[in-house]
């Protein structure tokens, strides 16, 4: 198996253009790629567009992005933790997008695994309805909802072989192994990289041949 | 008893009574996370966390906290002997699939068909949905659990100004005053908390209450 590249902070920057799209792991901060955010933030990053289950705490995980005005487009499903996320919002620096989180994943999920839409009763009749369409099947109602993916996945593990394969632990799975797939490159921030054959196949959740570079910080 | 009983912990006390041995329990932030501690220890539920967890246990002792292994308020927690963890897809094909048997939920307002506003006032407070939709659209049994009123003023509505978390009707709403129970008919009435009486109830609800012939004290 071919080793994937372990890439440095300047590499992350050489890789992330200013405007960039990015899938965000984590679940209020819990399995968040923040050596990966921290870098962009270092890099002075602008204008990106995130979609991410929430925006966590102005402190901690991908809301350390938002404090840091770094986003233009918010895709997520929980953002009333973190004030700095209300606050820009309401002055109009942030465009955010609010998704039910179960048809958040299935949009990410349709996109990676080539899947034209998501058909969900989630929403029917709601605001959030506005605007889709309705597609009637088999004489039941459903909202049509659309893939989403982004130029890059920025995921985070807990452990990494060289070859990129992940295993997520516990809770930190949340959206990490769906955003893997929906991203055109994919970086892990992983917190330990096992030599190649140190990890069992039955232990991978994503697989290491869609995973670009790994990430560790500039250790 | 009652009378000193902190009216959060009553909801939870009276929740606490609708759970059943072998279910798939999920329960939503505020007053359904107070369930846990009045469940009986003949009955034994799984708790589902929304953050890809079935199994979940209670708060780990100082020390043996595991950042990637929390609740839904990103909390450590513990997983019991046979939990399972996942991502969110599998996490939310249980809740969407019909797989969760009851979600315990609170609530901004309930309108006089029994659905529920929870995640948004418009120009005040946007926090999103986060899972309830999917929630409210899935589990097989939806459980409000919140106060009757908020500053004075009943929440549950004849018609809600809130938007919507979804049109589906819930089973069941607790109230620190009362049990409520939407039907095709409208919402009956059917238990009182001990030491309040129906006349009190009516007077604390803005939309139209049937009284249930069968009304009788709230167990708890």
């Amino acid at each position: 198996m071919l080793k994937k590249p372990v890439c440095r902070t300047q590499d992350i920057l050489d890789l992330i253009p200013d405007g960039a799209s990015l899938l965000v792991g984590g679940f209020l901060g819990v399995g968040a790629p923040t050596r990966i955010i921290d870098a962009l933030i270092k890099g002075g990053r602008k204008n990106l567009t995130v979609i991410t289950n929430d925006t966590a705490r102005p402190d901690v995980g991908v809301g350390r992005l938002i404090k840091a005005k770094c986003v233009r487009k918010l895709y997520a499903s929980h953002i009333g933790t973190n004030i700095e996320t209300q606050k820009q919002m309401l002055s109009g620096e942030l465009d955010v997008e609010l998704v039910p989180q179960g048809t958040l994943v299935e949009r990410i999920r349709a996109h990676g695994y080539g899947l034209g839409g998501v058909l969900t009763k989630t929403g029917l009749g709601t605001m959030v309805a506005e605007g889709k369409r309705v597609i009637e099947i088999l004489g039941e109602d459903w909202l049509l909802d659309t893939p989403l993916g982004a130029d890059f996945a920025l995921v985070h593990t807990k452990l990494a072989d060289a070859a990129g394969n992940l295993n997520y632990e516990f809770t930190a799975d949340n959206f990490n192994g769906v955003m893997a797939m929906a991203g055109k490159v994919v970086i892990a921030d992983a917190d330990e990289i096992l030599p190649i054959g140190g990890m069992s196949p039955d232990e991978v959740n994503t697989p290491g041949v869609i995973v670009d570079y790994l990430f560790r910080g500039d250790v | 008893m009652s009378e000193a009983m902190d009216p959060k912990e009553l909801i939870a006390r009276r929740v606490a009574k609708e759970l059943k041995s072998g279910t798939l329990v999920n329960l939503g932030i505020g007053i359904p996370t107070l369930v846990p501690q009045y469940i009986p220890r003949d009955v034994d539920i799984a708790l589902d966390s929304e953050n890809g967890l079935v199994g979940m246990g209670p708060r780990p002792l100082p020390g043996f906290e595991n950042v990637n292994l929390t609740d839904a308020g990103a909390s450590p927690v513990t997983a019991l002997p046979g939990a399972a963890a996942f991502d969110s897809a599998m996490s939310f094909g249980l809740i969407r699939g019909g797989h969760v048997d009851v979600t315990v939920l609170g609530g901004l307002e309930v309108d006089a068909k029994g659905r529920l506003a929870n995640w948004m006032i418009p120009g005040k407070m946007v926090p999103g949905m986060g899972g309830a939709m999917d929630l409210l659209t899935g589990a097989k049994r939806v459980i409000v659990a919140m106060l009757h009123t908020s500053k004075g003023e009943s929440k549950i509505k004849e018609i809600s100004k809130l938007p919507l978390t979804s049109i589906r009707v819930v089973s069941l709403i607790v109230t620190e005053l009362a049990v409520i129970e939407p039907t095709t008919e409208g919402l009956v009435l059917k238990e009182f908390a001990p030491g309040v009486s129906v006349e009190e109830i009516m007077k604390n609800t803005e939309a139209r209450l049937i009284i249930s012939p069968e009304i009788c004290e709230m167990r708890i």
